[in-house]
């Protein structure tokens, strides 16, 4: 499981500092999707440079610590913290960065770029043996394995993503990141992506984070989520509970913006553009394009407040009971 | 001027001097240097004379400003028509595509192909040293226009696949238009680059030919002031100025007009970056 | 009333592989469809990539010449257009946007360069402070004032806000059509309903036919009037948008609804996977039969043709005429509508 500890990050750049994350605070537990939603430059792409450690100038952690706590081969549970998660990359942890598939090597073969990556993880050391290994491991997945012996631009874009999914996967790593996964493919490929992860996940029982902008595909796939806003994680909890009964207001609006084939009803976009984070407003960051925000919202930052059952938002109409429970969702959701 | 690169800095700073050396300190000179017989032969350095006198009796000094003079004006010449003539060309060509495309690339490849120092040589020997710097220097544009040609001609081919040349091109904007504003300053820092190289190789060419006698023996370039110091054995009499000074300033001249070639590459690289 | 749009059997080829030994792929692969014009419409092409969708919109936009067959617009072939006089007529009457709003612009020219440009160059304004006029008046038509544009290059603005631009750029000359290939792929979710909210919207209020490409159904059904669905380069169905979505009648339509992530209706688990690679396709026979659940002996050996389900909606599918072959091009198959329609100028294709 991956841990945040009240994480916060900022790219220095040489005129300020950009706060892309902002005391970010959640668990990834144990066999679990976890998804992660919010707008472009919301933060999440560097939520999970954070998560995996990927950390170099200008980009810094500026608070907090990630931790995570994984099971080795003799049921040990070992912690790593940031800093030392690189050491365990592929093993512990694997990410998927977003357009990976653009920028595969386009002058090597899948096979090498598999061995390029995880040889050195793995305890056999005989390339036929690791590649049989490799071989029936694609087959496990439905890959067929001729991609093996092709290179990048001879696979589709989908199919690209299949193989890169199958490398992060290879070593069963406990956590694996995933960026906008799906963004840039075909409704059809996207299902298949999707369903991969997913049942990856299941026969793994192992951790996983998708990153997307896309509230249908959270729906599909994730089993717990968080909506970033501005840096901030504002709402967190089962993916059940965040759609049937969101409680932020920006959640709601990312709900609703969701255009649904044989729903005439009218749909609006949210309004508005997201907050610099360079000089991230005082109080509420989403005070400016909230339709309910008050007078306090523009002048202290809410704090998290227990909605539900491991169900976190953290909005000021929630503070007083205003906006809690159902009744609230109600006169909120109108 | 300060954000450029260390190299950038030397290489125009050199240039700027061999230039005052060129174009401004002449005006205070009155008189032909190239005129034989104006001083007593092979003096040595002195007040009056800075760089000594040349067998030949002219002073070493103004001879050697005037050279640079020449040098660098057919350097100029040469390169500005060549950049212009292969800019306009290249771009063409690589913009419109078919027929016009396959014509002045087969015009680029065939001058490319064709070596331009036999040839030159040729002319040289039929004009025997009566040639005036305008042939050489028509020559040497015809030779060095296909290169930035066929840079050009490759970045208006991957130009014009951009979408912006399309919206360009549904805004109502014509051919001419479109390369001068959308696909030209892209191109602009290469072509500037490639200016201050075609003055190093025009120059490199004229002075080399000159120093086999094939250039206008008449006029005062650097490579004819070689050229008569070897005829009169400068070397050998140990007459240092008057070999050495056009040699020494060649090679500062070429060492700066790279650094400032590759200098700009850095910085222009940079500024793209930022 | 003369349709607005006639893609009369439209195919285009590309050879792959060089001069001897290349194979010759049909991007499109004749396609045709006739676009009403007694008001303005917005027809979606839907398909995956590789489907032709864009290929047939350059071919509308004449960045590309069919290989065969022709496309009229409002009773002009686009042929007539070939003259160099004639391009400014062209473009005064078809206008694009194109996907990506950040490289639709050169990133070193302010955006309200290419304002000015398109309406002095196509005759909207004759001179700059006529033209700032019409500039303003387009601008505010897409939600934003001149003021914030003003001197500013495509980096300053998010991808929302540049795709306004380029479709304010569009309706400077009052085109017939304006071709949107992707408009809102590279915009995040939640926003791309202002976008297309829009296209409804000026519809009405320019009076101007868009043609909205995507592989995205669920804007495309909420924004169209009529959808064109492609697959590998065939038109596979064609119709009204409401028809379309909500009785599929061919099975890719049916597939593309599936695959759409929805909220509050999780996929099924047991779906097979269906794209994979099948480098050798069949020559013969329908090109989505391999992956088809409902393909039968005949499917993978004939060429399926049109099948017309009502007056305005066809299908290349089979299925639909029980999978009978032979002489039975032209069939009409009144499902749910009475004959009241007028037939007579939907028998083609």
């Amino acid at each position: 499981m991956l841990r945040l500890n009240q994480v916060s990050a900022q790219y220095n750049m040489l005129n300020g500092y950009v706060k892309a994350v902002d005391r970010v605070h959640f668990d990834v537990k144990k066999n679990e999707i976890f998804g992660i939603a919010g707008e472009s430059g919301c933060g999440k792409s560097t939520l999970l440079k954070v998560m995996y450690d990927l950390i170099s100038y200008p980009l810094e952690i500026s608070h907090g610590s990630v931790e995570i706590h994984s099971q080795d081969k003799n049921g040990q549970t070992r912690i790593h913290t940031n800093g030392n998660i690189h050491q365990s990359w592929w093993k512990v942890i694997s990410y998927v960065p977003q357009g990976a598939m653009h920028v595969m090597n386009p002058v090597a073969r899948i096979k090498d770029q598999f061995f390029d990556a995880i040889s050195k993880y793995h305890d056999k050391k005989d390339k036929k043996e690791l590649q049989a290994e490799i071989t029936r491991y694609l087959q496990e997945l439905e890959l067929p394995p001729e991609v093996l012996k092709a290179y990048p631009h001879q696979l589709s874009g989908g199919m690209r993503q299949r193989v890169l999914i199958a490398l992060a996967t290879f070593l069963h790593p406990d956590i694996v990141l995933a960026d906008e996964p799906t963004t840039a493919l075909d409704v059809v490929v996207q299902r298949g992506i999707l369903t991969m992860l997913s049942a990856v996940q299941k026969k793994m029982k192992n951790s996983m984070v998708i990153v997307s902008h896309d509230m249908g595909v959270h729906y599909q796939i994730t089993n717990r989520m968080g909506i970033m806003y501005a840096g901030q994680m504002i709402e967190v909890g089962p993916t059940e509970q965040i759609f049937n009964n969101p409680q932020h207001p920006y959640t709601k609006m990312l709900i609703h913006a969701l255009p649904k084939v044989g729903d005439n009803s009218q749909k609006e976009g949210i309004p508005g553009t997201p907050p610099s984070l360079r000089e991230p407003p005082k109080g509420c960051r989403f005070a400016a394009r909230c339709p309910h925000a008050m007078e306090l919202c523009r002048i202290s930052d809410p704090a998290r407040v227990t909605v539900g059952e491991d169900h976190y938002a953290s909005c000021h109409l929630l503070d007083y009971g205003i906006g809690g429970g159902n009744q609230g969702a109600a006169y909120l959701t109108n | 001027m300060k954000n450029w690169n260390l190299r950038l800095k030397i290489g125009v700073f050199v240039i700027a001097i061999f230039l005052i050396l060129g174009f401004i300190l002449p005006l205070f000179n009155s008189g032909n240097p190239m005129e034989w017989g104006t001083y007593p032969k092979n003096l040595k350095p002195s007040a009056a004379h800075w760089f000594g006198t040349t067998n030949l009796g002219q002073d070493t000094f103004w001879l050697l400003a005037k050279s640079i003079q020449n040098s660098f004006i057919i350097g100029l010449i040469v390169a500005f028509f060549a950049t212009v003539i292969g800019a306009i060309l290249g771009l063409l060509a690589g913009f419109k595509g078919g027929f016009l495309d396959r014509l002045i690339t087969l015009l680029t490849d065939s001058f490319i192909v064709i070596p331009s120092l036999p040839i030159l040589i040729l002319l040289g020997t039929m004009l025997k040293g009566r040639a005036s710097l305008l042939y050489i220097a028509i020559i040497l544009i015809i030779f060095n226009w296909p290169w930035p040609a066929r840079q050009l001609r490759a970045m208006a081919l991957s130009l014009r696949e951009r979408e912006f040349i399309s919206t360009a091109l549904f805004s109502g904007m014509g051919t001419l238009k479109i390369i001068v504003k959308e696909i030209f300053p892209f191109v602009a820092g290469w072509s500037i680059a490639n200016f201050v190289n075609t003055i190093l190789v025009a120059i490199g060419s004229e002075s080399g030919l000159a120093v086999i006698g094939m250039s206008s023996n008449e006029k005062a370039t650097l490579g004819t002031m070689i050229y008569w110091a070897n005829q009169h054995q400068a070397m050998l009499a140990g007459r240092w100025w008057w070999i050495g000074s056009p040699v020494i300033a060649i090679a500062l001249i070429f060492i700066a007009l790279f650094l400032t070639m590759t200098g700009y590459q850095q910085y222009s690289a940079l500024r793209r970056g930022k | 009333m003369r349709p607005i749009l006639q893609i009369n059997d439209v195919s285009r080829t590309f050879k792959l592989g060089g001069m001897f030994f290349g194979k010759k792929i049909a991007a499109v692969d004749q396609v045709a469809i006739e676009l009403p014009g007694d008001k303005p419409q917005i027809m979606s092409i839907v398909g995956e990539s590789g489907s032709g969708k864009t290929t047939l919109a350059k071919l509308i936009l004449r960045l590309l010449d069919p290989s065969s067959g022709n496309i009229v617009l409002d009773g002009v072939p686009l042929s007539a257009y070939g003259k160099r006089e004639k391009r400014k007529e062209f473009l005064k009457k078809v206008q694009p946007i194109f996907q990506n709003p950040f490289t639709s612009f050169s990133a070193r020219k302010t955006v309200d360069t290419y304002l000015f440009e398109t309406a002095l160059n196509l005759d909207v304004a004759a001179n700059k402070k006529e033209a700032l006029a019409v500039v303003t008046d387009v601008l505010k038509s897409v939600g934003l004032e001149y003021a914030h544009i003003k001197g500013k290059y495509p980096n300053q603005f998010s991808g929302g806000e540049l795709q306004r631009i380029s479709i304010a750029r569009a309706l400077i000359p009052k085109p017939s059509l304006i071709v949107a290939d992707e408009p809102v792929a590279m915009i995040d979710a939640s926003l791309r309903m202002n976008i297309v909210n829009l296209f409804k919207k000026l519809k009405d209020e320019y009076n101007v036919n868009f043609i909205y490409i995507t592989h995205d159904l669920s804007t495309a059904y909420y924004v169209s009037d009529y959808i064109a669905t492609m697959y590998k380069g065939n038109l596979i169905e064609f119709g009204h948008a409401r028809n379309i979505l909500n009785n599929p009648s061919h099975p890719y339509t049916e597939l593309l609804l599936d695959s759409i992530p929805r909220v509050g209706k999780k996929w099924a688990e047991d779906v097979l996977q269906p794209d994979f690679e099948n480098k050798q396709e069949n020559e013969a026979g329908c090109k989505f039969a391999g992956r088809c659940p409902y393909a039968k002996e005949v499917c993978h050996s004939v060429q399926p043709y049109m099948v017309h389900l009502d007056a305005e909606h066809k299908v290349l599918c089979m299925k639909h005429n029980d999978y009978q072959t032979g002489n039975m091009a032209y069939v009409h198959h009144n499902k749910n509508h009475s004959d009241s329609k007028d037939n007579s100028r939907s028998i083609s294709g």
